[in-house]
């Protein structure tokens, strides 16, 4: 029962309209901000056509290497903490009743659907001086006075793994409720405790799964805009933020495009790997 | 000729073919069973007989129109699908009018229609339930109702009764074929069960490996099997392998027997049913070789005797009065009548 | 399998953790007073009626609904015919739009937001309010791409065959088979991407922040002149619209199938 291909003209008719709408808004849109990736910036916020490598050039400072090198350090180490949490987490949702998995998707997507504006706020709120956790920590005698937490790494950290957490656990889902019972049953039998079965037995099996969400996460975490600038002080922010900085307030399109571009190349580069190590997993 | 023609049907999938060269005619009112086992090309066939398959060569003519070209939509054949494909979003009663309503049928029309085929069927009332709330014979009625709803050409049905029990499906086989002989409507049923086609068929079409073997009725096809294959396949077989040794003469089993078949090939296979077969505790005589008994069993309505003739394994089933008085060791005759012997080509 | 108890004290833990900032959020969002404390101070709904009695927070939501729910619609018309012709078809080069289709979600929402400021500045219609429905219906059209496949993938392809044995044609069979099939998956498809765009931030920002304020913009715009409770109101807001549009996914819905397990109606 395979499928026909198409013949006549008219069989591919339904798909001309989204096969153009996406030509025309995503792949023409990404041609122009890679052109002008190599156009010439003129003062004032404008630019004129060219083909230089200028904006290129400018990852080569100093500065402009920082910034990229604590990217990808934080979006390394929101991915690792995430997937440390979610997959043992996701490991017993799986386990759970569908009524019980379903509410907690239900409470995990709407969280994933949060507007970064508000997890930003809602972080910054508890870690207010005011309305803040530490006003907790004050009334259990922990601490002297409250302090306000932010703007801090620890903060930056701590707002970004909360947004990525959902997105961990339901790119791990999909995986982790596929997995054959049996095998952990199997190790059970055999005398394993349910940690060592859970470590010896599922986690190998799983690796490349695991590498795979961590990549996937990474570049999740790389996309992150608002967090680092509402949670974190200036020398805390991302590659997306400089982008965002770049282009609205600088006026300076050529190097925000260049620098998009190179997050492109990064993400599909990372996207890649992971379909790679994901892949294998199935083989 | 009036009637359903294949005329040397093809069937290709890249490099695999799947229904070699069928050729088979159907008279108006036949009950026919596609017969084999899985992946002989009997789904196929029955598939490019719907239109839902294109052959890849040879014609389908019903009363001498062809009807290769015609898209299953135009050909009115109901067909029961093997996952009975009711619809899940409709109730009994819409499932079973679907072909009346995409015809434009009124409400009224399509529910009598549901109503009358549900009684049919025997199902009467369950019109406004959901489909997912019947038992699996329930929803068997309910897609033989819906497949019959338009009065089709051609009734046709995939292993139609492969998910029901062993007990509902002998019901189910017996109110088919009676569903059948009722409206006189020409059926096509795909089975892998022997035992099913023998109990509904008029014409069964034995199929391997993409070939049509043997077409014909049930008892014909079970006492004179066209080859080894339709002989083991249909029921319990022995097989013996031997040679032509003169007129009407056999040699197997280091002896030789008299058989009334006439053309008899040089090298042969000899196939005698288990109820043919005749254990005498001693005594010679003609069509006997001797033998040595395996294995009994006492099956309660029959008694099964194992023995060994010249490094043979051959199995007699015998009705319990008919029991010979010997043990497993014991030397005995064995008799092959020879009107029960059947000469296949090796 | 794990006692219940380490189980019980895991989720409970990682409720806490996900829950605490709203929950926090929830509070200051029902302060009497303006200032930013918790405990709440007294208590009342006013900061709520603000969304609605003031008319630049009423504004800022009117367009945020206008925009999530046209470009939800842009994002299934989009997707509709792909994964159509996906499941119609054998047609390898289908799936390069597929993954057209796939790629604004996988890659960092900035890349997209900037292709567009980009894109929109070229055609010298940077601004305009209806720009933006366009972008977020490209941006979201992942996600009725992603429901509307699993959807297609669910119909058994015997279903067709028998409307066709029963005289339907092509369109017949669309039109009382596959449509009602795959209605479901439509609307978990529309409501993902209505979720998602009334809570997107950065793409509404780089297109039209200077011109429409969303919800999500009006937030971050107000954040920057100090606090007030009517943002903590909008937020508490979006978490009782999603978690209500989720929540009936799930109850009309098969929710852990969209989501990627095995469906147990499939086994």
């Amino acid at each position: 029962m395979s499928k026909p291909s198409p013949r006549r003209l008219a069989d591919y008719a339904p798909i001309a309209f989204p096969a153009g709408m996406l030509l025309a808004f995503f792949v023409v849109p990404f041609g122009i901000m890679i052109a002008i990736s190599f156009y010439h910036r003129v003062q004032g916020g404008f630019y004129e056509p060219a083909f230089e490598f200028a904006n290129y050039e400018r990852f080569l400072t100093a500065f402009f290497g920082g910034v990229l090198g604590f990217s990808l350090g934080l979006s390394s180490l929101v991915a690792v903490v995430a997937v440390l949490l979610a997959f043992p987490f996701t490991w017993l949702l799986v386990r759970q009743r569908r009524q019980v998995q379903v509410i907690w998707l239900v409470f995990l997507l709407s969280v994933l659907s949060l507007s970064e504006v508000i997890i930003g706020f809602a972080w910054s709120t508890l870690f207010s001086k005011t309305a803040g956790i530490t006003n907790l920590f004050v009334a259990l005698g922990l601490m002297d006075q409250a302090v306000s937490l932010y703007p801090s790494f620890g903060a930056v950290l701590a707002g970004m793994v909360y947004q990525a957490f959902p997105y961990t656990v339901l790119v791990l889902y999909p995986a982790l409720s596929r997995l054959d019972p049996t095998l952990v049953e199997a190790a059970r039998t055999l005398g394993a405790s349910p940690f060592r079965a859970f470590f010896n037995v599922i986690v190998p099996s799983l690796r490349n799964t695991i590498l795979a969400t961590i990549i996937m996460v990474f570049v999740f975490a790389l996309g992150s805009y608002l967090l680092p600038q509402l949670l974190g002080r200036p020398q805390q922010w991302t590659l997306s933020v400089l982008i965002t900085d770049q282009a609205i307030y600088q006026s300076n399109m050529p190097f925000a495009s260049a620098m998009a571009v190179f997050l492109v190349l990064v993400s599909l580069g990372l996207v890649g790997l992971s379909l790679l190590f994901g892949q294998r997993e199935k083989a | 000729m009036s009637g359903l023609v294949l005329d040397h049907l093809v069937k290709r999938y890249g490099a695999f073919t799947a229904v070699h060269d069928a050729a088979l005619r159907i008279p108006h009112g036949q009950f026919v069973c596609l017969l084999g086992p899985s992946g002989c090309g009997k789904t196929t066939l029955l598939r490019m007989i719907a239109g839902l398959d294109a052959p890849s060569g040879g014609r389908i003519l019903i009363d001498d129109a062809d009807i290769t070209e015609t898209p299953a939509h135009q050909r009115d054949f109901g067909m029961v699908f093997q996952s009975l494909a009711l619809f899940p979003h409709l109730t009994v009663g819409e499932n079973i009018a679907y072909p009346l309503r995409i015809r434009g049928k009124s409400k009224e029309d399509q529910r009598a229609a549901a109503e009358r085929l549900l009684s049919l069927v025997r199902l009467p009332g369950v019109a406004d339930r959901p489909v997912s709330k019947l038992s699996g014979g329930q929803r068997q009625r309910i897609a033989i109702a819906r497949a019959l709803a338009l009065s089709p050409r051609l009734f046709l049905l995939d292993e139609p009764l492969s998910a029901l029990d062993a007990k509902l499906r002998e019901a189910m086989q017996i109110e088919l074929k009676q569903l059948q002989q009722q409206l006189g409507i020409t059926t096509i049923v795909v089975t892998h069960d022997q035992r099913e086609a023998m109990t509904m068929a008029d014409l069964v079409v034995v199929m391997s490996e993409g070939r049509i073997l043997q077409a014909a009725p049930p008892v014909e096809v079970y006492r004179r099997p066209a080859n080894a294959f339709v002989a083991d396949f249909i029921g319990m077989t022995n097989l013996l392998p031997g040679t032509a040794a003169g007129a009407g003469r056999i040699a197997v089993g280091g002896g030789t027997l008299d058989v009334s078949d006439a053309n008899i090939p040089a090298d042969l296979v000899l196939s005698i049913r288990p109820e043919d077969v005749k254990i005498h505790e001693s005594g010679e005589g003609a069509n006997r070789l001797p033998g040595t008994v395996t294995f009994i069993r006492d099956l309660g309505a029959s008694v099964e005797v194992r023995a060994e003739v010249a490094g043979q394994e051959i199995v007699a089933v015998t009705a319990p009065k008919h029991r010979p008085a010997v043990a497993a060791g014991a030397t005995v005759s064995v008799e092959f009548p020879a009107e029960a012997c059947v000469v296949l080509a090796k | 399998m794990m006692g219940t108890w380490p189980s019980r004290l895991v989720f409970a833990c990682f409720g806490l953790f996900l829950a605490a900032p709203l929950a926090v959020v929830a509070g200051v969002a029902v302060n009497e007073k303006k200032s930013l404390t918790f405990p709440p101070e007294g208590f009342s709904l006013s900061w709520f009626g603000e969304i609605f009695a003031n008319p630049e927070w009423f504004s800022a939501l009117l367009a945020s609904v206008g925009v999530a729910a046209s470009a939800s619609v842009l994002a299934v018309l989009i997707a509709l015919p792909i994964a159509w012709f996906l499941w119609r078809w054998h047609a390898p080069f289908a799936r390069i739009v597929q993954v057209l289709g796939l790629a604004p979600f996988i890659l960092p929402p900035v890349i997209t937001a900037l292709g567009f400021l980009a894109f929109w500045s070229e055609l010298g219609l940077y601004g305009e309010p209806w720009t933006v429905v366009i972008s977020h219906g490209i941006f979201f059209v992942t996600l009725p791409l992603v429901t509307l496949t699993l959807g297609f993938d669910a119909i058994d392809g015997a279903l067709v065959e028998a409307a066709a044995t029963m005289g339907a044609d092509e369109k017949t069979v669309l039109r009382t088979i596959v449509f009602p099939l795959i209605r479901p998956y439509i609307v978990s498809g529309l409501a993902f991407a209505f979720v998602l765009s009334l809570n997107e931030y950065i793409v509404a920002y780089m297109v039209v922040g200077f011109t429409v304020e969303t919800l999500p913009i009006k937030i971050f715009n107000a954040l920057r002149y100090g606090y007030t409770p009517t943002m903590a109101a909008v937020s508490i807001l979006f978490v009782a619209v999603a978690a209500a549009v989720f929540g009936l996914i799930a109850r009309f819905g098969d929710l852990p199938r969209l989501m990627g397990a095995w469906s147990p109606r499939d086994e």
